[in-house]
């Protein structure tokens, strides 16, 4: 991945940053450039870091890249605030993961662009230990 | 608009072939289809294709492709919409006709996946998630496909129930000479199989597969096989932001256009083909299609109604589970045999007295959709 790929997305990817249209109200992660009421106003969103387990499953068969990982569970979550994303989690075993999960965000390493090449960190998911 | 009439197809059988390149398996198709129609007097090209930039390095294949065909100088368009290539490609060549742009055009998909390794393949299905937050995390193509999966199972159907949707298409598949996996397939197998992305089972899955199918169309007159629906959709990329995951949108808004333009309802199809890519993608697109309510089309594929007397006749050649699925060129596999299955030129395969059929693929998890429906003249 490119050194401006990356950079361009450090922000939404490590605050959990999305944008909310100033017209409707609309919240979109990633943010997005015009809204589907059409208008190009937002302002900046942060995103809830809990949230609740949808559905998900286990890949066994990774992208390359991911071989290391595998395998590792991949999940819809909905956010406190009702906001829906794709994340990984971790710190579970595949087997304990249910519906409904209380679940928060954590900040981890995602890959590795080979032995000198940018280490990729972003958002994971883990359950709440309560 | 002028009315489409398709007057020619070839088919490559689906496997992997190790000594041929991506060019050659489109001149085969296309000489195929040239002679079928008994014209070579083609005026444009399209070709359909998903993954050569990552598979073979290369793009820029709409010129190479009418190089391969010894015509260079022809305006030739290479399409891409992921896994939708096939068929989105065909929609713009009904257009290209239809429109009186051009009067004879041959339309072809090609794929070799058998150039790289098996991550490789996901790494290029994944491609057609957006990058940087869905496949960002690792999701695969069957995860994203799983998650679904397991919604409907929590709502709908029986794991087996869905499983049952690649048990058929082997069935159809038996004698098919273009199928890459022409074998009955039990549905303990397909269950007793290993996950590959939970709860999608490997024998759920569609496999690797190199192939290419091409069609030839032409003004239509008063005979043969004519286009009397094609359209396109789309629908949000992030599976996760869609309000009704288990809605597949942009096949419903394509499969309404086509329909509208046909001036048919889902009830007048004689036999369709469908994106089963995995399994709970057909059974999705059976019920996004209108051949079933939500939530009904596993028990309708697990009750004989896809069969080929059955209530819908589905993927009659095997779909994408059987026949094979290379990406870029199985929306024009789907499009070539629903054109068989009119002529009644299907075989062992064939739906007696069809006359109209439809084809359905997509890209991404049915982020983009083609809906192409064909017509035997006079019907």
């Amino acid at each position: 991945m490119s050194v401006p790929r990356y950079w361009r997305n450090q922000v939404p990817r490590y605050r959990l940053m999305g944008d909310k249209c100033k017209a409707c109200g609309a919240r979109y992660f990633p943010a997005q450039p015009v809204c589907t009421c059409g208008s190009t106003e937002f302002d900046d969103y942060k995103l809830s870091e809990t949230g609740e387990v949808v559905t998900w499953t286990v890949i066994r068969s990774p992208p390359a890249g991911y071989e290391r990982y595998a395998p590792y569970v991949v999940a819809i979550i909905e956010l406190d605030d009702g906001m829906r994303l794709l994340s990984q989690m971790v710190d579970v075993d595949p087997a304990d993961v249910k519906a409904g999960q209380r679940v928060e965000a954590v900040f981890r390493k995602v890959r590795e662009d080979g032995a000198s090449g940018i280490i990729q960190y972003g958002y994971k998911f883990r359950p709440v230990v309560e | 608009m002028r009315r489409v009439a398709v007057a020619g197809l070839g088919i490559v059988p689906v496997k992997e072939y190790w000594d041929r390149s991506a060019q050659d398996l489109f001149a085969e198709a296309a000489v195929k289809a040239m002679k079928d129609a008994g014209t070579d007097n083609v005026d444009s090209v399209y070709v359909a294709n998903m993954s050569g930039a990552l598979m073979q390095d290369q793009v820029n294949l709409g010129a190479l492709a009418a190089g391969a065909l010894g015509r260079p100088g022809l305006p030739s368009i290479r399409v891409e919409a992921g896994t939708a290539s096939g068929g989105v490609a065909f929609h713009e060549a009904v257009k290209a006709v239809a429109s009186g742009y051009s009067n004879c055009v041959l339309v072809g998909g090609v794929e070799k996946m058998s150039d790289v390794l098996p991550e490789y393949v996901n790494t290029a299905l994944a491609m057609s998630e957006e990058q940087e937050y869905t496949a960002y995390t690792g999701v695969t193509k069957a995860g994203l496909s799983a998650m679904l999966h397991r919604l409907y199972l929590d709502l709908y159907a029986e794991p087996a129930e869905v499983g049952m949707m690649a048990v058929k298409g082997h069935d159809h598949a038996v004698g098919c000479k273009h199928a890459q996996y022409p074998f009955r397939m039990s549905i303990e197998r397909a269950m007793d199989s290993p996950m590959e992305a939970d709860p999608i089972h490997m024998m759920e899955c569609s496999g690797v597969g190199d192939g290419a199918a091409a069609l030839m169309l032409v003004p239509a007159g008063e005979s043969g096989i004519e286009v009397a629906g094609s359209a396109v959709a789309t629908d949000c990329c992030s599976l996760a932001a869609r309000k009704d995951p288990l809605a597949f949108e942009a096949v419903r808004r394509a499969a309404e256009r086509a329909y509208g333009m046909a001036g048919v309802k889902a009830g007048d199809i004689d036999l369709a083909e469908v994106h089963d890519d995995y399994t709970i993608d057909g059974v999705l697109s059976l019920e996004s299609l209108g051949f079933a309510k939500q939530g009904e089309a596993a028990k309708l594929v697990a009750g004989n109604g896809t069969d080929k007397e059955g209530k819908i006749p589905v993927n009659t050649f095997g779909g994408l589970k059987a026949r094979g699925h290379p990406l870029g060129a199985t929306g024009l596999y789907q499009v070539a045999e629903v054109a068989l299955q009119l002529r009644g030129a299907a075989g062992d395969h064939q739906v007696p007295g069809a006359r109209v059929g439809l084809a359905q693929c997509m890209g991404g998890v049915a982020s983009v959709a083609a809906v192409n429906i064909l017509r035997r003249f006079g019907a």
